[in-house]
């Protein structure tokens, strides 16, 4: 399983700043080994923030998303121990899952 | 088991198609709001890839703001923020015109405020345009960006 996300969720006012780094490689598919094989496309297809258990967001992602990608978006209508979730899924079909309270 | 097996063992098993794939997130209430990317990750250029992400006639638009520097040092992270000042606006999308396929990302931005920042791959100097979906209409805005050395890996 991959590694955490790291998820900061700052309210300011009713509206949360999130931020997000993942762990991921983002491989583009474009690049060679020392072999001169291409090492494979690999990288997160789709996103989704919730907050509360609804979704607020969703993304669909290429390779040329920067590896171990940030992303920040703000979230309207929120309060101080609200929860969001930010899940990945990736090309391969791997997903993570990470969450963090509103502070 | 991945959750596309566990789903299509639902559906086998009489759970409604349309739910099980909802619950999985591949298609949710309000889908028409997005871009359609069924193959918009595999086409260059600007006009190609509008093409493929469903945009007809998209006006330049001062109320679309691209925050992202003149010139990127490093190629492979380049930070670009979408922000957009449309009213209704329901979803954004970043391309980069001279990437090996033009589309970076899309986002439905229907329940946050309609701004992104992001990190993206840069091949090389290159427009980055934004196009924001608003009310069933299509907006767009260009920068471009100079990068001394290129994101790609190639």
């Amino acid at each position: 399983m991959a590694d955490p996300m790291k998820i900061r969720a700052k309210l300011d006012g009713d509206v949360a700043d999130v931020r997000v780094l993942m762990a991921h490689e983002m491989e583009t598919g474009q690049r060679k080994d020392a072999s001169g094989n291409v090492i494979p496309a690999w990288y997160i297809s789709e996103v989704k923030a919730e907050l509360n258990g609804k979704t607020v967001m969703k993304a669909n992602w290429g390779p040329a998303i920067a590896k171990n990608p940030y992303m920040q978006f703000n979230v309207p209508g929120a309060k101080a121990g609200d929860k969001i979730v930010i899940t990945w899924v990736d090309n391969r079909g791997d997903t993570r899952t990470d969450e963090a309270i509103i502070k | 088991m991945n959750q596309t097996r566990r789903t299509a063992l639902q559906v086998a098993g009489g759970m409604g198609a349309y739910a099980a794939l909802v619950s999985i997130g591949l298609f949710r209430p309000g889908q028409a709001h997005a871009f359609d990317v069924s193959s918009a990750f595999k086409t260059q250029g600007i006009a190609a890839t509008l093409e493929a992400l469903g945009v007809q006639g998209a006006t330049e638009s001062a109320e679309v703001v691209i925050n992202a520097p003149d010139i990127a040092e490093n190629g492979a992270v380049v930070p670009v923020g979408v922000d957009s000042r449309i009213p209704g606006t329901e979803a954004i999308a970043l391309l980069v015109e001279k990437n090996p396929n033009a589309l970076a990302g899309t986002y439905d931005v229907s329940g946050i405020e309609p701004r992104i920042n992001m990190r993206i791959k840069m091949g090389q100097s290159s427009d980055v345009v934004a196009v924001v979906r608003a009310n069933g209409k299509y907006y767009m805005a260009r920068k471009e960006i100079k990068v001394t050395l290129g994101g790609c890996g190639g």
